[in-house]
Order: C-alpha cells, then structure tokens, then sequence
C-alpha cells in the first residue's frame, strides 16, 4: 500500500493521505481493512472512472459510519499534514471517502472534473464528505466553484460541511462569497464560531451588510444571533456603534454579553467609552471567561 | 404506532404532507423513482432527478422525522424511448449502491412493448448483479395479463420470487401472485386502484402474509395518508391488530430490508453521528432551541390515526 501513497507523497510521513489512511485501518476491521486496501491499490494513480464512482459509493455499505473519534495525536498529526485542518468531527465514511479520491493522483484539472461528476450523482453524505475534503484536494485554486456550489446548498449538511472546520472558504474566498457565506450561516441559523479564519477575514463591507441585516430583523420583531455582532466589532463606527449601544441597553443577556466582547476588538475610540458605560455588565462577562464558543449560553 | 408508507413519490408533495403523515404515525418512507407526468428528453434530467432522490427528497423528509429511501429504476414509460432508455441504462450503476436504495424500481410494463420488455429484462438483470429486490410496477390496462407476463419475465431472468414485489395489485391478480411466492403490494387511491374498504375485505380474505400496502402518492389526486387510514379502517373493521401491522409496517421492512439498507434501527435508534438524523434537533445545538421529539413509541394502535 505504501507503494500507491508515496506516488505523489512529498513527504509520506505527514500527508493527509498517509494520516487518513493510518487512522482508517487503526479502527477497521480486517474484513472492511482488506477491502479498502484493495479499492486503493485499484485506484492508485488514477484507476477508471467506474471503479472510482462504484468504490466510493460502496464505503459506507463496507465501512460503516462510525466517528472517527481522533486521539490528542492524532488530531496533532493532523495539523502537521495540513496546517489548520481539523478532522476532529470527521467519520470513517468521510474519511475513506476522501483518501480514494486523494491517491488518484496530484493532477488538479483531472481530479477536479472526477470530483464535478462524483457531485452530480451523489448522495447527501458523500456531499458533505466531499465539501469537507476540499481543504485537502490537489491546486487548491481550482476548486473554487465547487466550494461557491456548496455554500448555495439548500441543505444545511452540505453547507455547513463547506463553512464548519474547514479551512478552505478563508484561504479561497474573495471578499464577496466570502460575505455571502457568514451572511447566509446567520440566514440559514448556523452558527459562527466553527467557521475557521472568522476574525482574519471580518471586513468593513461585511460589517455593514450585518448591520444591515439586524435592522432588518428589528424591523421584523426576529430574533438576532448574538454571534452577528463579533464580525461588526473591529468596524464599529458611527452608525453601527448606535446599534451596539441598542444592543447593549435592550439586548437579551447573551446579546449583551457578545456585545462585549465584539466591542474587545474595536479601534475606534468610542467603542471603548460605549464598553466603559456598561463596566459593571463588561466585567461579569470577563469575570465568567465568556468566550464565542460559550456566549450563546450565555445567561 | 408507526407506518411505513412503501411506495409514495414525495418529490411531488408538500411540505404539509409531510406534516400530515409524521402526525399520523409514518416513520418511513421508500419513493420509487418513475416518471414526472410528461416525458424528459434527456439523461441529464434522469441524473438531476435520480440525485434528488437520494439527496434533497431525503434531507427535506428528514426535517419532518421521516426516514426517506428510494428504488432506482427506468419506468416503463419512458423505457419506449429508446436513445433515451440507452443512456439512463449506462447511468443506473451509479446509483444502485447508493446508501437508502433498496430496491431496482419501479421497473414493469405500461403498454406490454417490445421496448418496454427489453428494458424491464435488462433492469432484472442488474438487479441479479447488484443483488437486489426488485419493485414491479403492474399496467392499468390489461392487468391481469400483464401481471403475470410480469412475473413469468422475472422468473425467466432468474429473480426469486422472495426478493420481487408485485405492486398495484387488485382482486383479481392476488391469488396469482401470492401462489407463485412474490410478495403483493395494494395501492389505495382515492377513484383508481384500491379502495379502503376493498382492502379492508382482502386483508380479511387473504390475511397478512406477504400483502402490504401503500399510497402511491404523487402529483395526481392521491392521498398521502392512505396508509394509516387504512390501518384505522381495518382495526374498526376488526382485523387482527397482528395482521394490520404487517400489512402497515411489518412486511415492507421484511421484503426491502433484504436490501441491507432498510432497518428499524434507523428510525428506533438513529446513531448521533448519521447526517440525515443531525436535523431531529438535539444533535447539534445552533444557539436555537432544539425540537426534542418524545422517543419512538412502541406500536399502539390509536384511534386518532387523522382526523
């Protein structure tokens, strides 16, 4: 087997390949081992097109759907393959999904043609295999439009499997999708803190489109994420420092609370002095360590 | 109490059906692929609409808590069109290992063409290399005949008669097809087909053994919730609890559970980590509250199956 990986292995001992593929045939069994090792000794280097639609359709059937449930190591050795890839929440089918497209080969406009026809007759769970390889796919550049495709999906799986732990829609984006993709998590009521380069890529553009967008709301009398406010902090203004001060008077405790910590990440001068009006309120939430990842619990 | 509905086509239906049916007790659902009312022109139409089935239909049924699995197939319709019949053949591999396929259908005669016999000897062939059961879909014209010119082709090919549904059965083709061993489904539709009542009668005469029934449901006038009305009606009308639940539930998870792919457990028990289970709600928390349904009851048979 090492034979098909280090083909295209720079380095064998780190590529994601090599680290799927040790992590897979840790956990199978030998039945589901040996048929995996055959379906990637078939489609080293390429193999047909048949086999690779029938290979990869037929993993779960094989493999089953267990999580992978990666050790401290392993989620470590994930990160030497591929800076800022998070694999934590990943499954054996996905896993295996992805390895047999990777030892196809390194050559992007082929791999990328492969991949638009696995799309187009896929079923949900290969979609979300698919989108949360891309961090790991040959020419990066090239899978742009699959990634736009699936930050379109109306189903909130396939979606999230482009925007949660992935850190492909941060490095690929232009700022337009990229503000088309927070604005549409907040749309579709996913949450924002699992989207990987959130903070690096907040822009003032993005910033208004959000304030925008709970004014809307407002008008409507609908609820607000309080995670919208953590992409307009750094931008917060004029205008949008009214909307903080709103929040900040009226808002729900959690609203409140990611007010503070939006407003943390301020430039402008007054944001500070709209923070130092509300001490008490911003102290509590130091106090209790309130993070993103717990704001939304926040009470 | 819980049904299954076996051949329904919610690709044509509403979202308050599926409203209706989780109401009313359906846990799962199997949408045969067939045509759309009018014919398509082209393969990429079939690849669009087969993709659907095992992707969007099947996330949209699991907003409602309904588990969705489909057939794979050419209709008997469109299989008279023959450039076109070509290129879906050269397609339908793709899909038959799919995960939630459990079965090649619905596949059959319409007119009883040479074309059609071609392509339905073709699909039966598949469905030997893939191992799978096969859904028939019977004629409305000329049934009895067709029926069992349907089953004759599918023994010729070399199906078992234990992994082949005859669907769209009647009074007339019951017998036939319970004596030769192939499994009968009855489709209750509101002005053609079946009748509650009618179904209540062969139940009544023929018992549960191998007879199951659905809607059929789809974009004409049809009635989503055919099946746990029925099941009502036969309860009132005094058939065994036992027979009603294999009628309802039971023996559509025996014949397509052959597939592999079909199992209690995915409506019972689903596993936390399956993505078409993440949107019953307390799986994932978004910042929102989540929609907690009670747990699966065991089957009881309540009186307020619809109103």
């Amino acid at each position: 087997m090492n034979t098909v990986v280090n083909a295209f292995a720079v380095n064998a001992a780190s590529t994601p390949a090599v680290v799927l593929q040790q992590w897979l045939l840790r956990r199978l069994g030998p039945a589901a081992g040996l048929w995996l090792e055959e379906a990637l000794a078939s489609l080293g280097g390429g193999g047909s097109d048949r086999d690779l639609y029938r290979c990869v359709s037929l993993v779960s059937r094989k493999l089953g759907k267990a999580a992978l449930e990666l050790d401290a190591a392993e989620r470590a050795a994930a990160c030497v393959a591929r800076p800022d890839w998070d694999p934590s929440s990943w499954t054996v089918d996905q896993a295996a999904r992805i390895l047999l497209l990777l030892v196809t080969g390194p050559e992007g406009g082929r791999f990328a043609s492969r991949l638009d026809q696995l799309c187009a007759t896929a079923d949900i769970d290969e979609l979300v295999a698919f989108y949360r390889g891309l961090p790991l796919y040959p020419e990066p550049s090239r899978h742009r439009a699959r990634a736009a495709e699936g930050v379109r999906s109306n189903m909130k799986v396939v979606f999230e499997a482009v925007v949660h732990r992935n850190p492909y829609p941060a490095e690929q984006l232009a700022d337009e999708a990229w503000n088309q993709m927070v604005l549409k998590a907040l749309f579709v009521g996913s949450a924002l803190h699992p989207i990987v380069g959130l903070d690096r890529r907040s822009n003032a553009e993005l910033a208004r489109m959000l304030g925008d967008y709970a004014h809307e709301r407002w008008a409507a009398r609908r609820t607000i994420s309080p995670e919208l406010w953590r992409c307009v902090g750094p931008f917060a203004v004029g205008p949008l420092l009214e909307d903080f001060s709103r929040v900040l008077e009226t808002g729900t405790a959690a609203e409140r609370a990611a007010a503070v910590l939006a407003l943390r990440n301020a430039t402008d001068a007054d944001a500070h002095g709209l923070l130092d009006r509300h001490a008490a309120f911003r102290d509590v939430v130091a106090a209790r360590g309130v993070d993103w990842t717990t704001v939304l619990a926040f009470n | 109490m819980r049904f299954i509905d076996p051949h329904i086509h919610m690709s044509s239906r509403t979202t308050d059906d599926y409203e209706r049916m989780k109401a009313a007790g359906v846990v799962a659902v199997i949408e045969p692929a067939f045509w759309l009312g009018q014919p398509r022109t082209n393969v990429g139409s079939f690849i669009d609409y087969l993709s659907s089935l095992v992707g969007w239909e099947r996330f949209r049924a699991s907003q409602f808590g309904i588990r969705h699995y489909c057939t794979i197939g050419l209709n008997s319709k469109e299989a008279n069109n023959e450039e076109l019949a070509e290129a879906v053949m050269d397609i339908l591999p793709r899909y038959l290992s799919k995960e939630g396929v459990v079965a090649v259908g619905e596949i059959g005669f319409d007119d009883q063409t040479a074309l059609e016999d071609k392509y339905y000897r073709a699909q039966l062939q598949l469905a030997r290399e893939f191992d799978m059961v096969v859904m028939v879909h019977t004629p409305h014209r000329d049934k009895k005949a067709g029926t069992i010119r349907s089953m004759d082709v599918a023994v010729e090919m070399g199906m078992s008669p234990g992994k082949v549904v005859i669907d769209h059965n009647n009074e007339e083709t019951v017998r036939a097809v319970l004596d030769r061993g192939f499994w009968a489904g009855f489709t209750l539709y509101p002005q053609t087909k079946m009748g509650n009542e009618r179904m209540v009668e062969i139940v009544r005469q023929y018992g549960s053994e191998r007879i199951f029934i659905n809607s059929s449901a789809d974009w004409g006038v049809s009635d989503p919730l055919a099946v746990p009305k029925t099941g009502r009606l036969m309860l009132e009308r005094g058939i065994a609890l036992e027979d009603v639940e294999a009628t309802c539930y039971g023996n559509a998870l025996r014949v397509y559970g052959q597939s592999g792919q079909f199992d209690e457990a995915h409506w019972m028990t689903p596993e936390a980590v399956d993505q078409r289970s993440l949107f019953e709600g307390n799986s994932v928390l978004r910042g929102q509250t989540p929609r907690v349904d009670d747990a699966p009851a065991p089957a009881v048979w309540a009186e307020d199956v619809t109103k």
